[in-house]
């Protein structure tokens, strides 16, 4: 049996599973979800959004898709995942399971818990019924894999005019207990008019065991409503992240996505945002520090659909060893999308001798009244500032950390929660392997 | 203190320096004048350690031990400093902290702790009102958008901070004006002392009227053709470098 097989019977059981709890709408989502994954299956090569990568080595496991057990972790053993240092909400899941024990939920300010609890709740059917599966791609079979199994993930719905003071942590763990694991969690976010809210995900494998992670977030943005979101991706080197974030943003709204991508196996980043509304901003940033065989791929679609939009995108990616890259970035502006502004930049360095980065902006322009731009870098360090920086007294590693540093800064930049920023830096730190501050 | 000795370097297999013999004492300005293509900045190039430049013959010795071996941050840790020509902007990297960096590097070498964050911030506040900089351009990332004159500015107050042993200022007047000339020249005097020493390598005889060398080395064609005191710039100024060929 191939793991298409293999999913589509595991299914069955799950939906028999859980049949009793859950409202029948949702039900007719995930068998229409499962039919079509059925049909289309994984992509392969010669889909044109999967040309430059490849699923072919992540999906060669025999996966487990739901855990035997439950497996509990104790605090110390992931503290360090977390932004501990300040006061936020935490939703929490070991293997797919909810941990209550790490988690800080909350239904005062606003609902921040469970999607498990949400779908079986009926005083949540009428949110659900309204935005579940509601901005996700179901052509998109991979996220028709995920709808399929859509049970846990969080929940958030933040009521108009609140401003959120604490982050919400998102945190995915895999114990790795089960030797090949599949997850696919699956969250959704509504933010109201005129609300703030600040976002931290990151899925960790806590050991070397191979798990493929399969992630759909839908957000919401209402009227006026601000969104920024931080996406930390420092897995082990067999964890695997396929994610797919769906915006859809209503009129003067701001959604920023920050994704800084430093570890895992293969990492496909899937984002797409709707323009629903006038005046509204979207920013998608992202830092990419890669080696060994590493591979990210980082797809982003916007679509402009009304008047006065703008959207801004800048993607910096440093690719060592044999790490490819990806950056693949559509914008497509409706006839009706007059007075657009759409900005795209992609700058690569490429350290190592074998690696590569395909970069392909795509602009879909219908509108006359518009001015976009894209721009794509490639290059390697620069001898001449090297020896500038070395002439100075830094070492060759901490000179090439510098500049490489500094390339990233920009993005770095935008980081809005100054414990998330110096633990960003840390990890790039890490990463470029020198014990240096990067005080900018 | 520094010695260089029958030194033979070029690039990509052509050869540029023919066999130069120089020695500087501590407490000595030296100007090496030439034309273009004579060979200066290489002669600078190589004592700094710009691996582009390979080293065929002979030493370049500091302080009695050979210095071809170490990298250009190892030869700036014992004390060699070279101004550029054309300073490399570095977007993303403000001055104060390129500086911070540097100093603490060269402190880690010397197994010191790093320089006290309050203390350093003092230095770079002196230095820089000894340069008459403004203190903008310490934010700012390093000689990115600079003027040329900004720029050799940023170059001895980099100086200033790192108190080299052997400064080698290799076209410091080049896109300066006469005002920022005098004050750079005022700059690298203050810093004179009589354990330090500086090579000044020029085109003009201008700026060795602010800062006044002890020896005058002609550079030709990869070697140093004639040698003497200060009154020999003026000779060239004079006559041009033909008498010399």
């Amino acid at each position: 049996m191939d793991l298409k097989e293999k999913l589509v019977a595991a299914f069955i059981a799950f939906e028999n599973r859980d049949h009793i709890d859950i409202d029948s709408s949702v039900h007719d989502i995930r068998y229409k979800a499962i039919g079509n994954f059925e049909n289309k299956g994984f992509p392969t090569k010669k889909d044109e959004e999967w040309k430059y990568t490849s699923l072919k080595p992540v999906l060669k496991y025999d996966y487990s898709i739901f855990p035997s057990i439950e497996n509990n972790i104790e605090l110390q053993e992931v503290k360090k995942y977390f932004l501990h240092e300040i006061e936020s909400y935490k939703i929490v899941f070991v293997d797919g399971v909810y941990s209550s024990f790490l988690s800080t939920t909350t239904h005062e300010e606003a609902d921040i818990c469970l999607l498990s609890a949400a779908l079986k709740k009926p005083k949540y059917k009428i949110i659900i019924d309204h935005y579940f599966d509601k901005a996700a791609d179901n052509a998109d079979s991979i996220t028709s894999l995920n709808t399929a199994f859509a049970k846990e993930g969080a929940f958030i719905h933040i009521p108009k005019n609140t401003i959120l003071e604490k982050p919400i942590q998102l945190l995915f763990f895999s114990t790795g207990k089960e030797t090949e694991m599949m997850l696919n969690p699956r969250n959704l976010i509504i933010v109201g008019e005129n609300s703030h809210v600040q976002i931290f995900e990151r899925h960790q494998s806590l050991s070397e065991n191979v798990v493929l992670t399969n992630s759909v977030t839908e957000i919401f943005a209402h009227k006026r409503a601000i969104i920024n979101y931080y996406k930390v991706q420092n897995d082990n080197k067999n964890a695997s992240l396929i994610d797919h974030t769906y915006i859809k943003q209503k009129d003067n709204s701001i959604a920023s996505v920050n994704t800084f991508s430093f570890g895992g196996k293969l990492t496909r980043n899937n984002i797409t945002v709707f323009h629903e509304g006038e005046n509204l901003t979207t920013n998608l940033n992202g830092v990419t520090i890669i080696g060994d065989k590493q591979h990210v791929d980082n797809h982003t679609l916007i679509h402009h659909q009304k008047e006065n939009g703008e959207s801004f995108e800048l993607y910096k990616g440093i690719y060592d060893g044999t790490a490819t890259g990806v950056f693949n970035g559509k914008v497509i502006v409706d006839p009706e999308a007059q007075k657009t502004n759409a900005f795209q930049q992609n700058d690569n360095i490429l350290i190592g001798k074998r690696s590569s980065i395909n970069a392909k902006p795509q602009l879909e322009i219908f509108a006359d009244d518009v001015k976009c731009s894209h721009g794509c870098t490639i290059g390697e360090l620069d001898d001449k500032a090297m020896f500038y920086l070395q002439s100075r007294g830094i070492p060759e590693k901490e000179a090439k950390a510098l500049l490489l540093f500094a390339f990233g800064n920009e993005v770095i930049e935008k980081i809005k929660i100054p414990a998330l920023k110096s633990r960003i830096i840390k990890l790039i730190a890490e990463k470029l392997n020198v014990e240096m501050g990067f005080e900018m | 203190m520094l010695q260089i000795k029958n030194l033979h370097a070029g690039i990509e297999g052509k050869e540029i320096l023919r066999g130069i013999n120089l020695e500087i004492n501590p407490g000595e300005v030296h100007a090496i004048m030439g034309p273009n293509g004579s060979g200066k900045s290489t002669l600078s190039s190589v004592i700094a350690g710009n691996e582009t430049y390979k080293v065929t013959e002979g030493d370049v010795i500091l302080d009695g031990k050979s210095i071809l071996d170490l990298s250009p941050d190892q030869r700036a840790h014992k004390g060699i400093f070279l101004s550029f020509q054309y300073p490399v902007e570095i977007p993303g990297v403000t001055t104060t902290n390129f500086i911070k960096t540097a100093i603490n590097a060269k402190r880690k070498a010397l197994g010191l702790d790093d320089f006290p964050a309050k203390e350093m911030l003092k230095m770079i506040r002196e230095k820089a009102d000894l340069l008459e900089m403004d203190r903008k351009f310490l934010s700012r990332s390093l000689n990115e958008g600079f003027s040329g004159g900004e720029k050799k500015r940023n170059e001895i107050f980099q100086m200033a901070m790192l108190e080299p042993k052997l400064s080698i200022l290799d076209e410091t007047d080049s896109g300066l004006d006469i005002d920022a000339l005098k004050i750079v020249a005022n700059g690298v005097n203050k810093l004179k002392s009589k354990d330090n020493a500086t090579i000044v390598i020029t085109h003009y005889q201008r700026l060795l009227d602010y800062i006044v060398p002890d020896f005058v080395h002609v550079l030709y064609n990869g070697k140093i053709i004639k040698s003497g005191g200060k009154e020999l710039a003026f000779e060239l100024e004079e006559k041009g470098y033909d008498w010399l060929k």
